[in-house]
């Protein structure tokens, strides 16, 4: 018990500010961290009573022990081939982020966002959806477009908004759109679209259709009212939509306990809606995979909801224009208990005969071929401050289906 | 004196304050340890202690209803939103219940409490990191918008700002923060460093909310602005070679008509500008005020410039922000009319 959680007779009172465990020049501690053996948490059924499960959402669902092993109920989702194409997916993901990250640090765009150590949460459960499925991400899941199939280069041509952005220069880079891959426009906003995808998810039912809905927030981004709205919702209209909460314990600077408050989990937020709340190993691709399957189910079979927190970490800056030195100890991620998801990954192919240390590093030297050739062939369409660029008139249009006289007096007087 | 950043002189501000009255407390998304992410805070907390600075939730709706709460009971709230653009879901607690404690109740709850927010763009930080939402502050009966230009106004007038009794929107110009910007995007950048009123007093001061001030004195011409777009007035003023006087409105409610007025009574022309969007932006009130008090002495219709009626773009940064080129040439029409 901290010195503030002291409780006395009533009289003065004092105010509970939240701390983290440790700051930067202390010992990075993660010992109150409670990691449940891989494969210890049972599997129930889809149609399960969420009365019955709540204990799911103060527990962590694993799959791979630290043999590499794929063990206990939620293991065999995926084939061995389909587990060499996450890896690929992951990898791809990782060295895109690193490509894209010198980019901007060379002045060929603004602004970047990376996924360091969260690679698996978004390439793994992108892996449970159907085409027509719409996920409402944020700003830290390209893995759904890398793992759907998305060409590369148009996500670099957006990042560098060139001549051939497909959002003609109007977002800040990493902002996406890609509907027919399933992934819902990035507002930028924090929390905004949790409560969209409910919206998706229930029109699916109105309209009788086959379709689900993924929303995705941040621990951070959970005390915004939207999230609850969004939970609401959910659970009235019972919308087949999965609610995922990426947990990777920092909001840039803000401790994830700053916005968990006196709850035990952000699983736990779900409970009091009558969700069927569930934690899992966000660092473990297998697990990720299996909890999104039977949630997808859940929405498919018109069950319901399902809210999943994903506990991961944040090894990288919130952006570049972040430093994390300032508020947490240098060595945090690599005290991080749940390990790198690549590497758990590769280790358990390699466990299972699947895989070898000669196959990776080829791998990864045909990864790296890959993003550069998209690379060179984005910047021979242009980059933020050369090359082609998006037009001015690109910047009056799409504002109405139809330009309105205003707009169109304000194009000519910019002589566009 | 000392030399200050726009943000040195803001954070000053805040300590000064806090270091004379307890009841100033300061919260917000990273403000605390961190000291928030433009650094506006650094300090305040190693300095006053957590329960006086600290962070909060990613909830603006929460930040400024738990600060009317705490606005009401008697504490004197300086909170950050950390963009401006961040502060719709706030909207709700700020225009029915903030701006509207005093009347309603009949003075029995008041809400002195500043909000402070970055705003403007030209860091490329496309829609949602670059938004002047003034216009949806100052239509709102019971709220007081100011928007600085410069380090030393900035620190006396949030000193001003945290001492009034009701509550202040505080709008930074982000693009200020750290050097005079006049809109040349392709020139290097400057810092407070060379500038007349980067030279800041350590200690309490103020500047008064409600007090324009003239930048620039001149005869052809008033040119009405606020925050970045002062400078991009007084930088036009001098390569276009007119003698226009420059009025920096600083607070933009309550206004202090009677120095516009009086400017354009003696130039007989007015220019507003600013970088949010044209329609129904503040630039309109001043046009319909200037037409109002000053109709006769008028030689030609008061003209705006400001930012395109469209989202604010990424890549089109300085196609869509009224710089120098836009201003002066709408400036060489004007005086030709």
């Amino acid at each position: 018990m901290t010195d503030d959680m002291k409780f006395g007779l009533p009289g003065k009172l004092s105010l509970h500010v939240p701390e983290p465990e440790v700051r930067p020049g202390g010992k990075p501690d993660f010992s109150n961290v409670t990691i449940p053996k891989a494969g210890s948490v049972r599997r129930p059924e889809v149609d399960v009573d969420p009365e019955t499960i709540r204990d799911l959402a103060f527990s962590i669902i694993r799959v791979l022990n630290r043999e590499g092993e794929a063990v206990g109920p939620w293991a065999g989702t995926l084939t061995n081939e389909e587990l060499m194409e996450g890896l690929k997916h992951m990898m791809l993901l990782r060295t895109f982020d690193s490509r894209m990250l010198m980019a901007q640090r060379q002045g060929k765009t603004s602004f970047y966002m990376q996924h360091l150590g969260e690679e698996a949460v978004s390439c793994a459960f992108r892996r449970a959806l159907q085409p027509g499925d719409m996920n409402f991400p944020t700003y830290r899941q390209a893995g759904l477009l890398i793992a759907g199939g998305y060409p590369m280069v148009e996500m670099m041509n957006q990042i560098y908004s060139n001549d051939a952005d497909p959002l003609k220069g109007r977002q800040l880079p990493i902002m996406y759109s890609a509907k027919d891959y399933g992934f819902f426009t990035i507002s930028g906003n924090l929390a905004t679209q949790y409560v969209q995808a409910v919206g998706w998810a229930m029109a699916s039912a109105i309209k009788n259709d086959t379709k689900i809905a993924a929303g995705w927030i941040g621990d951070g981004s959970t005390a915004e009212s939207d999230f609850h709205s969004a939970l609401v919702f959910a659970s009235t209209y019972r919308a087949p939509v999965i609610l995922n909460v990426v947990n990777n314990q920092w909001a840039i600077s803000t401790f994830q306990g700053v916005a968990r408050g006196g709850s035990g989990t952000f699983a736990a937020r779900g409970l009091g809606y009558g969700l069927p709340s569930l934690r899992v190993d966000g660092n473990d691709y297998l697990a990720v995979h299996a909890v999104a399957k039977w949630a997808a189910e859940r929405a498919r079979r018109n069950i319901g909801p399902t809210l999943i927190e994903y506990v991961t970490y944040r090894v990288g800056a919130h952006s570049t224009s972040d430093d994390p030195s300032a508020y947490r100890p240098k060595e945090e991620s690599e005290a991080w208990p749940l390990g790198d998801p690549v590497i758990r990954l590769k280790n358990h192919l390699i466990r299972v005969g699947a895989w070898s240390e000669e196959r990776h590093k080829q791998m990864e030297a045909e990864i790296r071929d890959t993003v550069v050739a998209a690379q060179k062939e984005a910047e021979r369409h242009g980059t933020l401050h050369s090359g082609g660029r998006p037009s001015m008139r690109d910047m009056f249009e799409g504002v109405y289906a139809e330009m309105p006289p205003h707009l169109k007096r304000q194009r000519q007087q910019a002589g566009v | 004196m000392a030399r200050m950043t726009m943000i040195e002189a803001i954070r000053s501000a805040i300590d000064v304050s806090m270091e004379r009255d307890d009841n100033v407390v300061v919260f917000g998304e990273d403000v605390g340890y961190f000291g928030g992410v433009f650094r506006c805070t650094q300090g305040l907390q190693q300095k006053y202690g957590k329960t006086r600075c600290f962070d909060a939730p990613i909830n603006e709706s929460g930040i400024v209803g738990t600060a009317i709460g705490m606005a009401a009971y008697g504490l004197k709230p300086c909170i950050e939103i950390q963009f401006a653009d961040y502060m719709y879901p706030a909207y709700d607690q700020l225009t029915q219940e903030a701006a509207r404690l005093r009347y309603r109740s009949n003075g029995e709850f008041t809400c002195g409490m500043v909000v402070r927010m970055p705003t403007g763009g030209g860091i490329f930080g496309g829609q949602t990191h670059s938004q002047s939402p003034e216009a949806l502050f100052t239509h709102v009966c019971g709220l007081q918008v100011v928007v600085p230009s410069n380090p030393y106004d900035a620190k006396g007038l949030l000193i001003s700002s945290i001492e009034n009794p009701d509550p202040v929107i505080f709008l930074e110009p982000k693009r200020l923060y750290n050097g005079p910007f006049d809109g040349h995007h392709d020139r290097p950048v400057t810092s407070w460093a060379g500038h007349p009123l980067g030279e800041v007093p350590a200690e309490h001061y103020s500047v008064p909310l409600g007090k324009a001030v003239v930048r620039r004195k001149g005869s052809a011409v008033t040119i009405l602005a606020y925050g970045t777009m002062v400078h991009v007035a007084e930088a036009t003023a001098e390569e276009t070679g007119i003698d226009a006087e420059i009025i920096d409105l600083r607070t933009l409610m309550p206004l202090d008509l009677e120095t516009i007025v009086e400017s354009v009574k003696k130039t007989g022309r007015c220019m507003v500008v600013h970088e949010a969007t044209l329609t129904s932006g503040f630039g309109g009130e001043l046009a319909a005020l200037v037409q109002e008090h000053c109709f006769y002495h008028l030689e030609a219709p008061v003209v705006r410039v400001a930012g395109w009626d469209t989202p604010y773009p990424h890549a089109q940064e300085w196609d869509y922000f009224p710089g120098p080129a836009r201003v002066g040439q709408a400036l060489r029409e004007m005086m030709e009319a």
